[in-house]
């Protein structure tokens, strides 16, 4: 009865203490929300009095505030593309052809994957001056396409390993060309994988800040992410409730991403930085 | 003999055109500017005037001028208390303490709570940073909390500007460690808890001498990561606070941006950027072990 009664405080306060974390998250991100649809939105959390869309259309009529989305999309999407066809490309011998060579390979590409990331926007900047690729999306892109590159082949070979080669030979026998065989057979088996890395380099490209804000200075190219930053560092904190607005739009097809491929999200996830080799 | 020569001299053909897109990618943007970084940093580098076009190579002064540089061991400092609390008290730890929490708990909790906690990981840094400056400022969300329960009102980034920060990152960060530590602990089978439970164990020591060691990989394995991560964080320091009050939340890497573009001091930044660099390395390498390890 003791024993009994103890589990069930313990199990209630686990609950309590569950809950209690999930509010404290959550608090600071419902007030951008709330702030989004409140015409006299402050920095504290509050209901709005009206909800109304003012916000949104304000902050969307400024000056090059959707070119920043269009910006966004452009570096997301190209970068996102890049590293899919190069790294199922490069995944696959790594994946295929086992020998000690391509083990290395693959750690190398880990030893890269886990290097820390801001240390090489310095040298980054100096070799677009160099590649006269400054202050051109071009640049921004190529710069995040490579340092996304190496993890995502890592996770494109550990997804492509649990698809065994059989029914690659299979299709062979059939009379399918090896990258028919890829493409109709392989791809599509490890399509979960093939999602998970894609969102979330989409993920990673859509919400990233520093590349674009020191590569780019001409405000027409600048990304959604420079562009709030620019919002609320030259307003400073007064325009609560557009920029929140904004940022809000900005979340959105992360949000949409994330919800559709949670599942493969978390599979991958537990995947990529596995401990197995 | 012949035939299975020309198989492998094809196999590695294909290989190498296979893996060359990427190759080319990683070298030029990657590994190359990374070569840059080691060769700057031994140089006077800066981005206008006359060294911008003509550097000279100055030895170690770069790397003399950081063990002189009276604002070093406060950065230094900054960035180890950044690290411990934020990343591997705040982000390992805490993370494993809702993953643990959530073990065996019911479905809607775990949706719960784990999707707040995941939101963190899915917001793009520069919202984060634009959330907290809101909710730490003298009249945001905090205060008004502070002011309900009947106390004085904090001026948050100005006298707590690291806790802040510290705080910041832990939102953003947990979801990593969570999920990591979550699909370890589901991964020990049942009937190994149980039978210690029957054996008569005490909670403690079924964490103690079962479920830490058999996550042993994956403590290491985040451990790793968490520290990588926090060391590299820079856009959402320097968008919430700059780095200030005066040098208070100033990291290492948020110094090195600093000396590049407002000092000018690009190859002294380069130097920093190195050492950022060499910890990195260093950490990598010990993980790789830690994998081939695992893997023999």
């Amino acid at each position: 009865m003791k024993m009994h009664t103890r589990k069930r405080i313990g199990s209630a306060l686990s609950y309590a203490v569950l809950i209690l974390i999930g509010v404290a998250f959550a608090i600071p991100a419902l007030w951008l929300f709330l702030a989004a649809f409140d015409p006299e939105a402050t920095l504290a959390i509050k209901l709005p009095e009206t909800w109304s869309l003012e916000n949104f259309k304000f902050i969307l009529q400024k000056d090059g505030m959707l070119q920043g989305f269009l910006n966004s999309l452009i570096i997301a999407v190209c970068t996102t593309l890049i590293i899919d066809v190069v790294s199922v490309m490069a995944a696959y011998p790594l994946s295929r052809y086992k020998s000690k060579a391509a083990s290395n390979v693959s750690l190398g590409l880990l030893f890269l994957t886990s290097l820390p990331a801001s240390a090489m926007m310095l040298s980054t900047y100096k070799l677009l001056i160099k590649f006269r690729q400054i202050d051109n999306l071009f640049g921004v892109i190529m710069i995040m396409s490579a340092a996304g590159t190496p993890y995502a082949i890592w996770m494109m070979k550990n997804f492509m390993d649990t698809v065994s080669i059989d029914l690659e030979e299979a299709a062979w026998v059939d009379g399918a060309t090896k990258s028919q065989a890829i493409r109709k057979v392989l791809l599509p088996l490890m399509l979960p994988g093939f999602i998970t890395v894609t969102t979330y380099n989409f993920i990673n490209a859509w919400g990233n800040f520093y590349t674009p804000f020191l590569m780019l200075m001409s405000a027409e190219k600048f990304p959604a992410s420079v562009n709030i930053y620019r919002l609320y560092d030259v307003h400073g904190l007064v325009m609560y409730g557009q920029v929140a607005a904004y940022a809000v739009i900005y979340i959105i097809p992360i949000f949409v991403l994330y919800h559709f491929s949670q599942d493969n999200m978390s599979q991958g996830f537990s995947m990529g930085g596995a401990t197995k080799g | 003999m012949k035939t299975r020569n020309n198989m492998s001299r094809k196999k590695l053909l294909t290989s190498a055109l296979l893996i060359l897109p990427a190759a080319v990618l990683i070298g030029v943007y990657y590994v190359y500017p990374m070569l840059m970084t080691i060769y700057y940093a031994f140089t006077d580098l800066t981005l206008t005037g006359s060294a911008a076009t003509q550097t000279n190579f100055v030895g170690l002064k770069n790397f003399k001028s950081i063990l002189t540089d009276p604002k070093f061991p406060e950065i230094l400092k900054n960035t180890l208390v950044f690290l411990v609390f934020s990343g591997i008290i705040g982000q390992q730890c805490f993370g494993f303490a809702i993953a643990k929490l959530m073990k065996k708990r019911k479905a809607g909790i775990r949706k719960f709570t784990g999707f707040m906690v995941v939101l963190g990981w899915i917001t793009p840094e520069i919202i984060a940073a634009y959330m907290f400056s809101a909710f730490f400022n003298d009249k945001g969300t905090l205060n008004m909390f502070v002011k309900l329960l009947g106390f004085k009102k904090v001026s948050w980034i100005f006298e707590y500007p690291m806790l802040s920060i510290v705080l910041a990152n832990i939102w953003k960060g947990s979801a990593y460690s969570m999920l990591m530590f979550q699909a370890a602990l589901d991964g020990i089978p049942d009937d190994v808890i149980e039978s210690a439970k029957i054996d008569g164990a005490s909670k403690f020591n079924i964490l103690k001498s079962i479920e830490l060691p058999m996550i042993k990989g994956t403590t290491s394995t985040t451990f790793i990561m968490v520290t990588l991560g926090t060391l590299g964080t820079f856009g959402m320091i320097y968008a919430f606070t700059g780095g200030g009050p005066g040098v208070k939340t100033t990291t290492l890497s948020v110094y090195m941006y600093k000396q590049a573009f407002s000092a000018f001091q690009v190859g002294y930044g380069m130097a920093i950027a190195l050492l950022l660099l060499a910890i990195g390395a260093f950490l990598s390498f010990v993980y790789l072990r830690l994998i081939k390890a695992n893997q023999d």
